[in-house]
């Protein structure tokens, strides 16, 4: 049900848990290579429509595909597909920087040669050559995010999934980081990013925003701010959000 | 099984890091075997007792350096009057006092009967009761042996014999309580805690994102603390037979094997307190009563289950511990083989296997 150049794609999917529906029959595409910006208040059901394009949760109805597998039948073949990296800082800090990018590149089952070859690679880039035995935790925050991306997209996956990766960093670091993901992108990974910085939303390639479990909107950040007759993607969200009968929690 | 390998690997890592939990951990079994060996003990021994003789003859001279040259009394305290021995018990220093009337021999000699009196500390009544067993014991052994000369028309001898525990030694119950209590405490709460602290991280979303599967997950995790449990139980195992002389008198294969089983069915119920919890603190909250207590109360190890009443009795049978701790006792102390605890093992075997269903089923519905 996918073309070649799409890495997502999702057409009314609905989660319900009981009476509630978290997410309301949500339909979008991501191109490959995309940055794509998954926007909404809190509660609004972003976390439930990633965790079910994870292979987390199953869908109640719908359709999704993501990297050309069926979210109901091939969650195994979508997991080996995708990165995935939470808003809670995921590596383990009483472990040193090669254990870690070991142990997550074991669980992916990558053969030692590629995981020694990569991690030489990878120190380099991220200027970690002196750290590698030191223990996570000592690193600063900012080192520690920028591993953890890497250690996310260490087994080169299509597509990553950050649930707002950049939670609680400073402006400078976050910047960087978002370096790192147009690297990615470039190289042809498709990022699928959570986030509630509005000017991170305008790195984004194209962003839907999700209000009450439906996405009210979806295009590139300049046409949505045209849409809106607005100066900002800031301007656009609350316009929307405000709409929000739920209550954020 | 790559993917195995280097979680169990980081498993271990994780362990090593925290020196304090190693510490503990390992440390523990042997503080506890060495604290109930030595320490905590309901023998009684060396009790310090006093004397009333307002006899003063051959007999009491006897009776006395018999309660004294026994191992269980101290004679400390010669008293004179009544309200000395009151004053001696109020201030503690003696638990127990022996009161001979006067013309004891005499009336030994004449009557055929003589009465001593004796008054315990029954502020903590077992030991009151031990002590007042033992010194009538010394007593009528020294009547047996003064009327050896004379003919009685009647008597009925009580020999007694105390099977697989001759010494009557506190060890010989204890080994298997602390065994059950150490690989109960590793496994539970260790496994439950490690679970739950990647939940706390966020890693154990990342990892269930990964293509390793949940239950290869459970089971890496578990993994490490079985391998420590043996370690444990060894150290345990060797401590009592070569520091406590308790000796091991069934089958150690058959033993190490019931340990195992015992260990796994508590991993199961650390893996089924992970999945219903979602901090450290109340996973350890949950461990503690749900499964330390029980094992201290209902093990039988402490307080002797067939005095509890009903209800206590029917509930302990749903402590694993308790089924445990029998069937240690029946294979280390008495020498029993599988013929004899093979009930019980299915038993374990049964909760062993209801536990890993219940939670892997559990750990199942939280991933939908």
């Amino acid at each position: 049900m996918t073309t070649n150049n799409i890495a997502i794609q999702a057409v009314e999917l609905t989660k319900r848990f009981g009476e509630f529906t978290a997410v309301d029959g949500i339909s979008f595409e991501v191109k490959k290579g995309e940055i794509f910006g998954f926007l909404g208040a809190n509660g609004a059901g972003k976390t439930t429509a990633m965790r079910m394009l994870c292979g987390l949760s199953m869908p109640t109805s719908g359709k999704a595909a993501v990297a050309g597998f069926d979210v109901f039948k091939q969650t195994e073949q979508i997991k080996r597909s995708i990165g995935y990296m939470s808003q809670k800082f995921s590596l383990y800090e009483d472990l040193t920087v090669k254990e870690n990018i070991r142990f997550y590149a074991g669980i992916y089952g990558k053969s030692d040669a590629f995981i020694k070859e990569k991690t030489a690679f990878l120190l380099k880039e991220l200027h970690l050559e002196g750290e590698t035995n030191k223990l996570v935790r000592s690193l600063p925050l900012g080192w520690k995010q920028k591993l953890a991306f890497s250690v996310a997209i260490f087994h080169e996956p299509e597509i990553v999934f950050l649930d707002e990766p950049t939670g609680g960093v400073d402006p400078v670091t976050r910047r960087e980081f978002w370096n790192m993901i147009y690297q990615a992108a470039e190289s042809g990974i498709t990022i699928f990013v959570t986030t509630h910085y509005m000017d991170e939303a305008e790195y984004c390639n194209r962003v839907s925003i999700m209000v009450d479990g439906r996405i009210d909107a979806l295009d590139t950040p300049a046409q949505l701010k045209k849409t809106f007759e607005v100066n900002s993607m800031d301007e656009v969200f609350l316009k929307l959000a405000r709409k929000a009968k739920r209550s954020t929690d | 099984m790559k993917q195995f390998v280097s979680f169990v690997k980081k498993e271990f890592y994780h362990i090593a890091r925290d020196k304090r939990t190693v510490f503990i951990l390992l440390g523990m079994p042997i503080m506890q075997i060495l604290i109930f060996g030595f320490a905590l003990t309901n023998e009684v021994k060396n009790s310090q007792i006093a004397i009333f003789d307002q006899s003063n003859d051959l007999a009491t001279h006897a009776l006395r350096s018999e309660l004294n040259a026994s191992r269980y009394f101290d004679v400390v305290q010669d008293v004179h009057a009544y309200p000395e021995i009151e004053a001696a018990f109020k201030k503690g220093k003696i638990k127990l006092a022996v009161i001979f009337p006067e013309n004891f021999a005499n009336d030994l000699d004449h009557f055929n009967a003589a009465q001593v009196q004796l008054i315990a500390d029954a502020s903590d009544p077992n030991v009151a009761n031990t002590l007042t067993n033992y010194a009538t014991a010394i007593i009528l052994d020294y009547q047996d042996r003064i009327t050896n000369n004379r003919r009685l028309p009647y008597t009925i001898k009580t020999e007694m014999r105390m099977l697989y525990n001759p010494q009557l030694k506190g060890a010989y119950s204890f080994v298997p309580g602390v065994m059950a209590m150490v690989l109960m405490l590793v496994c539970t709460l260790m496994t439950a805690i490690t679970i739950v602290r990647e939940k706390e991280l966020g890693t154990m979303e990342i990892m269930l994102v990964s293509p390793m599967q949940p239950f290869k997950i459970v089971v890496a995790k578990a993994v490490p603390y079985l391998l420590l449990s043996i370690v444990n139980v060894t150290s345990i195992l060797l401590l009592s037979v070569f520091v406590l002389d308790v000796p091991i008198n069934g089958s150690l294969l058959l033993l190490i094997f019931e340990s195992i089983l015992f260990t796994l069915t508590c991993l199961a119920f650390g893996l089924l307190i992970s999945t219903g919890t979602d901090s450290q603190q109340t996973a350890m909250f949950i461990a503690l009563t749900g499964m330390f207590l029980p094992t201290v109360m209902l093990s039988g190890f402490m307080f002797p289950i067939e005095n509890m009443p009903l209800p206590l009795r029917i509930i302990s049978n749903i402590v694993p511990a308790k089924w445990f701790y029998y069937i240690v006792k029946e294979v280390m102390i008495k020498g029993l083989g599988i013929a004899a605890v093979w009930k019980e093992t299915l038993i374990l075997t049964g909760m062993l296997l209801f536990l890993l269903a219940l939670s892997i089923r559990k750990f199942k519905i939280r991933l939908a």
